[in-house]
Formats: C-alpha cells, structure tokens, sequence
C-alpha cells in the first residue's frame, strides 16, 4: 500500500504535547484520498498509484475525465496526483486511502506548491547582500557581477532576478503530531509549503 | 477570540480554531494587569512531579485563543523576577487570584521602574 495521501493545509496553530511543550503544528485535513489509475510496469513503464481527492461537480469535470473516473468506478474528484510506488500488487482500483495509515510520531515528507512571490529581485530571491545604501553608492539591491567579460556570456544558472516562489517543493523529516480519524485531520509538527488552502501531498519516508 | 482578522477569512479558521478551542481550559480564572495571582506549575524534578508555586502581580495579559499569555511579577529577595505563562499550558494546575488591583492601565510595565513601596498596586474596593 502506498503511504501517501493528498490533504488541504488549513493553516498552523499550536498544541501542548504531555509534557507541557508547545509544539507548532499544520493543520492538514484530508478526505481519504482513492486508487484512480494503477500504472504498472507493462502499460506504463513504470509503477506508480494514480490518487484522486476532493469534491467536485459532475458537471465541471469534462468528458474524457469523467470517463477516466467511471472506469475506475470512482465519483469523479477534484484532483489527481501520482505518487512512485514499489509495488501495486496489493492495492486495486477504488481503495480509499485515509489519514489513518499514519501514526503520531512518524517521519514524513510533505509536497506543495510554494507561496508565488512574483518576479523578485536578487536580494530577496537568494539573499545578496546588496549594496551600501547611501554615500554616492548606486548600486544598492543590484546583483552587480554576473560573471567572467572573456566567458562573453552567462553562464547557466546564474543566479539573476526572476519568478520566486510558486513552485513545487518538498520538505523532508516533518512529523506526525496528531492523527484524527473523525476528523481527517493530520497534525504535522512545522511548516508546510504554499499557502492555507493549498494542496499538499503527505508521504511516509 | 479576535473579530475580523485574517483568520476569519481564510479556509482554515473553522478546523484551525476547533482546535484550539479543544485545548482551552474554561476552569481558569477571570483576572487582569493589576491583580495579584498565585501560579501552582507543575515542575518535573530528578522524576517526580510537584506543584511549585509563583506569586505576584501580573503586569501583562495577551489574549489570543490558545495562545493566550500572561505575565506575572514578583520581587525575591530583593531581584525582580518575572514569568510569563500560557494561560492554557497543562503545566499550570491551577491560578488563584489574591487580591484585585486597582489600575489605569493595560500594560504594567512602569512597575519595573519603581522601587519598594512605588512598586505597589492599590487594591481594588
């Protein structure tokens, strides 16, 4: 069974563990998440578990999805995520998969689309220092020096201004706090990436 | 609970704030800057538990669900020392409210100036 689920991040908070400690915490609720599509070796030249999570509208799911969704004989849902498994043999199509496969404690990976900052500058991008911000200097948030005059070029990942933020990160050694059956509820000790509302997926490691 | 603010409009404040409210203790008492309180924390020493207890006046209240705080005053032996406390952390057993104080202000921190007698609140009749 794949130990992956996909949730929403509703926000963090903190609780106090038996201890008295406060320990900070993201709220991530989850329907349980269900087997769309397994991709085996065969068909797809790899394995992997196709999940699907989240409500949505008959109507708004357009015809080759819903399609998709009927075959596996699932209500159609709102997203669709894969996750790398090593072996399908044990899951079929139409297994629903909850919060309960993990337990308080556990070492998991989480996955997001982080928080879009639009096009920014080099000093909050990769924070360069800048420059002086007075007395003549004129270069005060530049990167200044983008490389070698005889390469006559810039080299490949030179860090320059640009889009920051919006993109798909990982965050690795989280841990499970609390899980809530009733309420589909995982407690992840730290942060988690992209904004309330977004949609994260939980993997064990 | 804070009105209005961004929690209110975001997805998160229903399940965020159940959860927080689950861990609210209702058994704590009203009081506020000015009043004199009597602290039992729980302390954890070489293994065994006991109730340590904090006396003093409490210069500071900051409200905000569960991570309402306080803070309370008190002079030993000639030092001033101060601690802040969750007002719902598990480590308190429980507060008592000694003596009500009579203040103008929210914030008592003009106290840390004030030496001996100026040091004092005056009781609320």
């Amino acid at each position: 069974m794949a130990k992956a689920i996909l949730g929403i991040k509703r926000g963090m908070t903190q609780v106090f563990d038996d201890q008295g400690n406060i320990v900070p915490v993201t709220v991530i609720e989850s329907q349980p998440s269900v087997v769309v599509q397994k991709k085996t070796v065969e068909t797809d030249g790899y394995l992997a578990l196709q999940l699907g999570f989240g409500e949505v509208k008959e109507r708004r799911v357009n015809r080759p999805q819903r399609g998709h969704f009927a075959r596996a004989r699932v209500t159609p849902r709102r997203w669709l995520r894969e996750v790398r498994v090593e072996s399908v043999a044990d899951v079929n199509v139409g297994d629903e998969i909850g919060v309960d496969i993990f337990a308080a404690g556990e070492e998991v990976v989480v996955t997001g689309v982080s928080k879009g900052k639009g096009f920014q500058g080099v000093v909050k991008r990769y924070h360069f220092r800048g420059g002086p911000a007075s007395h003549g200097s004129m270069v005060h948030r530049k990167p200044q020096s983008a490389g070698a005059t005889d390469a006559a070029r810039i080299f490949k990942g030179t860090k320059r201004p640009g889009q920051m933020g919006h993109e798909r990160v990982t965050v690795k050694g989280l841990r499970v706090v609390r899980v809530d059956r009733e309420r589909n509820l995982l407690l992840i000790r730290g942060a988690v990436p992209g904004p309330d509302g977004n949609l994260v997926m939980v993997r064990g490691e | 609970m804070k009105a209005g603010g961004k929690e209110e409009r975001t997805l998160a404040n229903s399940v965020v704030q159940a959860i927080e409210q689950e861990q609210v203790k209702p058994d704590r008492p009203l009081f506020r800057a000015g009043d004199t309180v009597r602290v039992h924390v729980k302390v954890v020493e070489g293994g065994k538990e006991r109730i340590q207890v904090f006396e003093g006046i409490c210069i500071d209240r900051k409200h905000d669900s569960i991570r309402e705080s306080f803070t309370v005053r008190k002079i030993s032996h000639t030092v001033g020392v101060e601690r802040t406390f969750m007002l719902h952390s598990p480590k308190i057993e429980k507060i008592d409210v000694v003596r009500r104080g009579k203040v103008r202000r929210a914030k008592l921190f003009y106290l840390r100036k004030k030496i001996g007698k100026a040091a004092r609140v005056r009781e609320l009749r």
